[in-house]
């Protein structure tokens, strides 16, 4: 209880509770935030100058008229007579479009590569490997180049390559069978999906019962019945049609079925490819992590392997792979911007001809980087929620 | 589902029997270890096989290696059965150097061997001294009297007339040079007490990483000018440099930043302790530590960089790129361009392998 007794009180300061450690760091941040506004200002000044010189009126007041430019292969409705605002949206509908279809692929496709890259087949495991080193090792905008220009070397319509039935490849891009979605059967879906809703939080539900007394209950008759029993009755009683829409030459061009147009496939292809080999080297470090004592473990206790892989490999490998793999999410979405090269007409193409239609430079800029920001934001955002939830939880 | 090798499989492991042929062994364990296994091996071998003979078939049998000077009949004779090499003598010049003068292509040519010479030394680490900053600068120096030129007797070469090879060298070098320091201050910055300085850095760095490289290089070449004073004017080249340092600083910043964590506590407290201001603190402390933790993703961090900056052709740069891109405008040679992009890539693939292997090198001996 003497211990302090010896040090005498702190002297007070003229500053009060500024020391000299205080006014210093004070100083550096004025210094710094008073070069920051200063170089904004003059590049302020300047621009409102230049501006004014150049009779460029500033201002979103542009998006309101008439685009009047073609958009090819879109997924939202468009005609040029449509407003920019419009195909700004439309842009962005496209960005979407190839951005969650590509990241959806990429990781299928690259955890295929990754876990092969562990095999046990030697063949195999090398030539996973290769793929990695190589298509990592090249620039995406040459890959991009480079699909685009095969995609063009295809023959034509009429002798497009049919790889399997109702498959056609040719420079007029992918065209595959369909089911026509019109609003009957997207009805049926949406029950679907909220047949998956309520079988989830169920599921929740028994997990929680059986937390409390110990006894499995199987989830299995709600998923069989609430996913494809009620969709299915739904359908019956509503008479939706479910009939295959097949392709077939017509003429010069095909009908019916599903088009993938060369510009969106080339893209779809690159960032696909690409990305994967990130993505193959984020799951093999991730498998890796674990460590071998847990598959002993497993093995030990006779699991079966689906179950081992389930239960206990898969959720701790997630742990090491997640956050980087948020990272290959925001680079694929970032790198569909290379679409500009091919024309594929993605939110900044659009933005870009906009630019050089109108003269808006800064506002279409700007909506470029709100519509990227945005983008990044939400998909980090739930990986972090995600993330957070799959998180060991250290007691 | 493929096997994978990690898991211990000790019962049929112990019933495989032991052959003696140590190639029969290999194969066994490596190719036909079980009966899955061994059809993935077969099913992989004629796909390979196939894929190996349509490509021998197409890119060495039936190519056309060498035509007379700008003659492409021979090619297209053999279009769509054979390769057509012979591009590649024709236009190599043009997509190595683009369009600086056809005489002064030694100059960019010695340009890039004094790069290539220079990033070999770097990799040594014995070299890592204070020398070899000085032999950089001395390097930098001599490589922009080349490509300039306009004194010792060199005749001068604008900067629009530069291409190839050389610029994506220089976009690349320049950018890390700069960019590197400056990723180096937002890192400090970012973990800075002071409120003012770390909010300005994380909105520098989550600006530039929250959008794509194209739209900062759009800035550049269509909003630089607009931000600048009337008559002010810089060169295309230089402003998509300025977006690139930018876009690198940001990157870089945030592997530093990770290395910056990865510093115990106890050795700020130790510099604390001595006295040390806050440069001399991370200058001869904190910092060799923290960029001696991240060596290894500084590395990936340049490969992706390198690769990135192929991305100025959006904005009509002539890099290696956009060279080869352009080469293949000419409509005698249009139809070969599968071939220029497969030699392109092997460029930028030597130069990122050999990045990427030295990072693994680094990985494995990284000074522990």
């Amino acid at each position: 209880m003497t211990t302090d007794t010896s040090r005498p009180p702190p002297r007070p300061r003229f500053f009060g509770a500024w020391g000299p450690r205080e006014l210093k760091g004070l100083f550096w941040q004025v210094l710094v935030v008073a070069i920051v506004v200063g170089v904004v200002g003059f590049l302020w000044s300047n621009t409102v100058t230049n501006l004014s010189a150049r009779r460029i009126t500033t201002g979103f007041a542009f998006l309101g008229r008439e685009a009047g430019m073609p958009i090819a292969d879109s997924l939202l409705a468009y005609n040029p007579r449509d407003s920019y605002l419009w195909a700004f949206v439309v842009g962005v509908g496209n960005t979407l479009r190839i951005a969650v279809i590509g990241i959806l692929l990429a990781t299928i496709v690259g955890t295929l590569i990754g876990i092969s890259r562990l095999s046990a087949n030697w063949l195999l495991s090398r030539l996973a490997a290769v793929y990695v080193e190589t298509l990592r090792d090249i620039p995406l905008l040459l890959q991009l180049l480079f699909w685009y220009v095969l995609m063009q070397a295809l023959p034509a319509a009429r002798a497009a390559w049919r790889p399997i039935e109702g498959v056609f490849l040719s420079n007029r891009g992918l065209i595959l069978p369909a089911i026509p979605l019109g609003p009957p059967q997207l009805w049926v879906l949406g029950t679907a999906a909220f047949g998956l809703a309520a079988v989830y939080l169920i599921r929740r539900w028994l997990v929680a019962q059986q937390m409390r007394d110990g006894k499995p209950r199987p989830v299995w008759p709600f998923a069989v019945s609430l996913i494809l029993g009620l969709p299915v009755v739904v359908s019956v009683l509503l008479r939706v049609s479910w009939t295959i829409e097949w392709p077939a030459l017509r003429g010069f061009n095909f009908v019916g079925g599903l088009t993938l147009a060369p510009e969106y496939f080339a893209l779809l292809i690159a960032l696909v490819t690409y990305t994967s080999a990130f993505i193959a080297e984020i799951v093999r470090s991730g498998i890796q992590s674990v460590p071998r004592g847990q598959w002993d473990a497993a093995n030990a206790l006779g699991l079966r392997r689906s179950f081992m892989l389930r239960q206990i490999i898969l959720p701790q490998a997630l742990r090491v792979i997640v956050p980087p793999m948020t990272s290959q999410y925001l680079n694929l979405t970032k790198n569909s911007s290379l679409a500009v090269a091919i024309g594929y007409q993605d939110v900044v193409s659009i933005a870009n001809t906009t630019l050089n239609q109108t003269g808006q430079a800064i506002e279409a800029i700007a909506l470029i980087m709100a519509v990227f920001l945005t983008i990044s934001l939400s998909i980090s955002f739930f990986m972090n929620w995600y993330n957070s939830r799959i998180a060991l939880v250290e007691r | 589902m493929t096997v994978i090798a990690d898991i211990p499989d000790a019962p049929r492991a112990a019933r495989r029997p032991q052959i003696g042929n140590p190639v029969l062994r290999w194969l066994r364990t490596n190719l036909f270890s079980s009966i899955p296994n061994g059809i993935l091996t077969v099913v992989l071998l004629a796909v390979l096989a196939k894929g190996i003979f349509s490509f021998v078939q197409w890119g060495i049998a039936n190519a056309v290696w060498l035509t007379p000077a700008n003659d492409s009949s021979p090619c297209r004779a053999v279009r769509g059965l054979g390769a057509c090499w012979a591009i590649i003598p024709e236009k190599y010049r043009f997509i190595l150097f683009g369009t600086y003068p056809f005489d002064e292509q030694w100059r960019p040519a010695l340009s890039v061997l004094l790069f290539i010479a220079l990033y070999f030394l770097s990799t040594r680490r014995a070299l890592w001294r204070r020398e070899l900053v000085l032999l950089w600068i001395g390097a930098l120096a001599l490589i922009s009297v080349l490509m300039w030129g306009g004194v010792l007797g060199l005749s001068f070469v604008s900067q629009d007339r530069w291409g190839g090879l050389p610029v994506t060298l220089i976009l690349a070098t320049l950018g890390l040079a700069f960019g590197f320091p400056l990723g180096i201050l937002v890192a400090l910055g970012r973990r800075s007490k002071l409120p003012a300085i770390r909010s300005l850095s994380v909105l520098y760095v989550e600006l530039i990483r929250g959008v794509p490289l194209v739209s900062l290089l759009f800035m550049a070449s269509v909003m630089f000018p607009l931000f600048m004073p009337a008559g002010f004017n810089i060169d295309k080249l230089l402003r998509a440099q300025v977006a690139i340092i930018l876009f690198a600083g940001a990157y870089l910043a945030e592997v530093i930043r990770g290395g910056l964590q990865a510093v115990p506590r106890g050795q700020y407290e130790a510099a604390d302790a001595l006295g040390l201001s806050y440069w001399r603190k991370h200058r001869l402390i904190v910092l060799p530590q923290a960029i001696r933790h991240v060596i290894p993703p500084l590395v990936n961090t340049f490969i992706a960089f390198f690769k990135d900056t192929s991305l100025v052709l959006i904005i009509g740069i002539f890099d290696l790129l956009t060279t080869a891109k352009t080469a293949i405008i000419d409509p005698a040679w249009q139809q070969f361009s599968v071939e220029v992009y497969i030699f392109v890539a092997a460029i930028y693939f030597m130069f990122c392998f050999a990045m990427s292997r030295y990072s693994r090198s680094l990985e494995a001996t990284s000074g522990r």
